[in-house]
């Protein structure tokens, strides 16, 4: 049977869907969904083929929509989704769908859970008790924008084992379905005074490599890879124009291959020199090299976020990426050249993609 | 029965609700928990997730007067709820 090759835009106005087939050439767009609301991430649960996406709209709160038909139809809920001691969930930011359940991270930092298909939640985490998290807890700290929960990060091998990431915080892991949680931020680079020695990293982005003991991460100030599972973590940003950014993918087969979106980290926020670029190394971050063919190269001042960019599992894998003007960009042969596969969305919050049967 | 108005930002989200209909209830956040009943999850659309809070953009006037959850209503008041100006 030929691939269908599904990609979940998430936007400021909307969740949208590019569809194509195995080769990735030619896509058709269909959207907004989701009324339109302010869509954060979007994600498909490889096991029920269900998309659900994070959602806040200012006039009507946050919802997790889904849809069971590639998006033709969708439902949306928010039961469950509110803490009871007082403390304001102001956004849903973040999905993963795994091991027959859905987890929705938030804003004060916590994490719902959904084991019904996302019809209703019940809070599963705050990480209450961890180093950090009388940051977090602290109302004064918690306008919108700030110190969400901004990552969680499956393992398909464990339905206990995962990571969080704490913005302005750092990354946490757990090995018993979020009962208790341990920082994994050893060697990272925080150029700011911190009150912890396990925390106060802001980690922007981690990704598994192939083999899933490599881990890649770009934060704040600096690449840097773990290769014992986010035990330790070494810088490799040497190569790279800035070391600032948000985007990241790994290779779904090599785990020596890697691609990150550096930014102007100054309140531009944008690829440098207004050449649009994905860097790629091969060799693990020893060395980087331009990924851009295709890619605009004068006038582009474009910047991606955190959820801006994925990888497909095609043996000749495809990449993508979805701009804050609204662009996305896609490679069908592993990073060798870029086609704008969309030209004018709102601005994108979250791209991911599914490779269907 | 209190003669209610919707905005256009809610009806798409319940199917089957109008834009305007009547509703028995003694207060505001009656009407909201009788709509509520009649259309599961829609007291989340306009008060805070989990608190007795409307909104911050969602405005409810009873009478052509700005209105809280406890306002009262009269035999055929008017409530109107609207979705305030809020961004681009």
């Amino acid at each position: 049977m030929a691939s269908r090759t599904v990609v979940l835009i998430g936007t400021r106005k909307g969740c949208f869907v590019l569809e194509s087939d195995g080769q990735r050439r030619d896509w058709n767009l269909r959207g907004p969904y989701c009324e339109a609301w302010p869509v954060f991430h979007a994600v498909m649960d490889a096991s029920s083929g269900a998309i659900y996406a994070a959602a806040a709209s200012d006039w009507h709160g946050s919802a997790i929509w889904k849809s069971t038909d590639l998006g033709e139809t969708w439902t949306h809920s928010s039961e469950g989704l509110a803490y009871e001691d007082g403390r304001r969930l102001s956004k849903v930011s973040n999905l993963a769908a795994n091991h027959g359940r859905v987890l929705v991270g938030v804003e004060a930092p916590g994490i719902f859970e959904s084991t019904d298909g996302g019809e209703s939640w019940s809070l599963k985490t705050t990480l209450a008790g961890q180093p950090g998290s009388e940051v977090w807890d602290d109302p004064a700290n918690q306008p919108p924008g700030h110190l969400g929960l901004s990552a969680l990060i499956g393992d398909p091998e464990s339905k206990d084992h995962w990571w969080a990431i704490v913005q302005g915080i750092g990354l946490y892991e757990t090995n018993d379905d979020g009962a208790t949680w341990t920082p994994r931020n050893r060697g990272l680079r925080a150029d700011w005074p911190r009150e912890h020695e396990e925390v106060g990293f802001c980690v922007h982005k981690v990704v598994h490599a192939a083999d899933r003991q490599r881990m890649y991460q770009q934060n704040h100030v600096g690449m840097h890879r773990s290769d014992d599972a986010g035990l330790t973590w070494t810088e490799i940003t040497e190569g790279l124009p800035t070391e600032f950014g948000f985007a990241a993918a790994a290779h779904p087969h090599d785990r020596d291959t890697f691609h990150v979106i550096p930014l102007d980290p100054g309140h531009g926020r944008t690829m440098p020199d207004g050449k649009a670029c994905v860097w790629r190394t091969e060799d693990a971050g020893s060395t980087w090299r331009r990924a851009d063919a295709g890619l605009p190269q004068s006038g582009a001042f474009v910047g991606v976020l955190r959820e801006g960019m994925a990888a497909d599992t095609y043996d000749v894998p495809g990449y993508y990426f979805g701009t804050s003007t609204g662009q996305v960009f896609a490679s069908n042969d592993d990073g060798g050249s870029w086609t704008e596969i969309a030209s004018y969305l709102p601005p994108i919050s979250s791209v991911e993609v599914a490779v269907l049967d | 029965m209190a003669d209610v108005h919707l905005p256009m930002t809610l009806t798409p989200l319940f199917p089957g609700l109008p834009r305007k209909l009547e509703v028995d209830a003694p207060t505001v956040v009656g009407v909201i928990d009788e709509l509520d009943a009649r259309f599961p999850g829609l007291r989340d659309r306009l008060l805070e997730l989990g608190r007795p809070t409307i909104r911050q953009h969602i405005h409810v006037y009873v009478d052509r007067e700005r209105a809280g959850l406890d306002t009262p209503l009269e035999t055929r008041s008017r409530v109107d709820v609207i979705a305030a100006i809020s961004g681009g």
